[in-house]
């Protein structure tokens, strides 16, 4: 599959970006987003951060249009087109999938893709095309497979390979918190990266580990409630509102164990 | 159409199948049980077990008021009232944050109470019997082809919606991001469950039509690997219920609805044991 949105002009960046704008969502009296302004470059790999209750997963459910909010979304393609409603991938932050429930990876790609009821089984040509998307992720092996019976991990990647078929104009990740070792959580990273050079994706994710940010993100936002800075991984983790936000112990515990 | 179906079963060597109310009822049977198999995988998956039940309930006060306005046959008050039911629960659920649960809970007490006092009135409860239990060997042809055509009309539906469905009931979010339209489907849904929960209510009887909806999924649930088998099953474990259950309340001359019921429980703890059995 070709890069969608490399113009082989070879500066893509200037040329595609997605602009959020003014976003502000409140639930009843309570405001949970104010004024998000953000642009998002293609290749380009912006982290989320901040406390529990700082509005990250609602800004993504804002952005697929799951949460009523105001202000604007709008995408630039590489040929310039303007849309309001570019293509998204997403992968949630769980699933709260059933063990048993019977559903497999397959089931979930085909419904995904396709018209075709998947009670009456797969079309050839869709499975092909899932065992293709699976294999992006080094998940083919996986195929087969009862949702509810995969790793965090697993899920996690399968869920991305998901969101990246089609190739979207924006892929939003939702990092779990819980559910993935420190090893599975490197590859997911890793993976992505690949995703996002291979196909020059723009990604926003949403983060909790503040190594793995450091060490993949181009942009860090810092948000809660409004977005408090915004920049380099490096700016933004000298800035002192991190300390505020995240606290200094935990905060030297979680750079200092990743330089190891 | 149904001369066909008496010269057809005509020809089976089965003394239960002599009278016509059993070719009637086996035709039903056979109706029937494929809708509540093919919906109730959605209705397990999607934890509507006891919204289905509530559902079924909520009859008495679509009975009552049919009988109220004089309506002659209540099942169109029935499916109406059933209808408004199911939305209120919708919305409801929806706009605030109580849980499900108790917005149900709450839903069904209102709504049987109000049956039960209006139909009372002057002592004459008993008359609505029938409607507990179910009949389905008074069921008329004319019956059984209304079932043909939801039949048609759930199969239908499923194949254009059950791979949005699905990814609703997996994560609304990704499917809020695969651009489907969630509120309308789920009211899709959720009106074509009460409809259909409601019409077979008659002949199923109100107090257990929501088992022959979440068992034979349930059951189908334990040995299914993926959406397909899971259909499968689901309709299988249906109609050989069906099928066995009719049969069983002729020799036994027990209300058919509950015989049904009981073989289907029957299956569930089977495929709970094998399952059991593979792990």
């Amino acid at each position: 599959m070709k890069p969608k949105h490399s113009t082989g002009a070879g500066n893509a960046c200037n040329l595609c970006c997605t602009k959020i704008e003014d976003f502000n969502v409140t639930f009843g009296k309570t405001e949970i987003l104010k004024g998000i302004n953000l642009h998002i470059h293609c290749g380009e790999l912006t982290a989320i951060i901040g406390p529990n209750g700082a509005g990250k997963s609602t800004l993504l459910k804002a952005i697929l249009g799951e949460i009523k909010h105001t202000g604007r979304l709008s995408f630039l393609d590489a040929a310039g087109k303007q849309t309001n409603r570019p293509t998204i991938g997403y992968v949630p932050q769980s699933m709260h999938i059933d063990p048993g429930s019977p559903v497999s990876v397959m089931d979930l790609f085909v419904a995904s893709r396709s018209n075709a009821p998947v009670w009456l089984g797969h079309a050839g040509e869709e499975r092909g095309k899932t065992l293709e998307a699976l294999s992006r992720v080094h998940a083919g092996h996986l195929a087969g497979s009862r949702l509810g019976n995969l790793s965090g991990g697993e899920t996690q990647r399968v869920l991305l390979a998901l969101a990246i078929e089609p190739i979207p104009d924006l892929l939003l990740l939702d990092e779990p918190i819980s559910g993935i070792d420190q090893r599975g959580m490197e590859v997911f990273y890793e993976l992505v990266s690949k995703l996002r050079e291979e196909y020059d994706l723009s990604i926003i994710l949403v983060s909790h580990d503040l190594g793995l940010v450091q060490q993949y993100a181009d942009r860090v936002v810092l948000l809660n409630k409004v977005i408090e800075c915004i920049g380099t991984p490096r700016e933004v983790f000298a800035n002192p509102k991190i300390l505020e936000t995240f606290g200094a112990l935990w905060f030297a515990k979680e750079t200092t164990g990743r330089e190891e | 159409m149904m001369h066909l179906w008496y010269s057809i079963t005509g020809l089976l060597p089965f003394e239960w199948l002599q009278y016509i109310f059993m070719k009637n009822a086996l035709l039903a049977i056979l109706l029937v049980t494929p809708i509540f198999g093919i919906m109730g995988t959605m209705v397990v998956n999607n934890r509507m077990a006891f919204f289905a039940d509530s559902l079924g309930h909520s009859a008495l006060t679509g009975i009552a008021i049919g009988v109220i306005l004089g309506i002659r046959n209540p099942l169109w008050s029935m499916i109406g009232f059933a209808l408004i039911f199911a939305t209120g629960i919708l919305m409801v659920k929806n706009a605030n944050k109580t849980s499900t649960d108790t917005v149900i809970g709450v839903f069904t007490s209102v709504a049987v109470a109000s049956g039960i006092v209006i139909l009372s009135r002057g002592g004459g409860f008993n008359k609505y019997s029938t409607y507990l239990i179910g009949d389905l060997l008074s069921i008329t042809p004319g019956e059984t082809g209304g079932l043909g055509l939801v039949l048609i009309a759930v199969i239908i539906f499923w194949y254009f919606s059950f791979n949005k469905l699905l990814l609703v009931s997996i994560n609304a979010s990704l499917a809020k991001s695969r651009g489907i339209k969630i509120f309308f489907l789920e009211v899709l849904f959720t009106a074509l469950v009460a409809v259909v929960v409601t019409i077979s209510i008659q002949w199923i009887g109100l107090l257990i039509i929501n088992s022959l909806l979440v068992l034979p999924a349930a059951g189908a649930r334990n040995i299914a690997g993926n959406a397909q088998q899971y259909h499968l099953y689901s309709v299988a474990i249906s109609l050989c219920s069906g099928i066995t259950g009719l049969i069983l309340s002729y020799y036994w001359g027990t209300a058919t609805g509950a015989t049904i019921i009981l073989v289907a429980a029957v299956f569930f703890f089977i495929t709970s044991f094998s399952k059991k059995l593979l792990n």
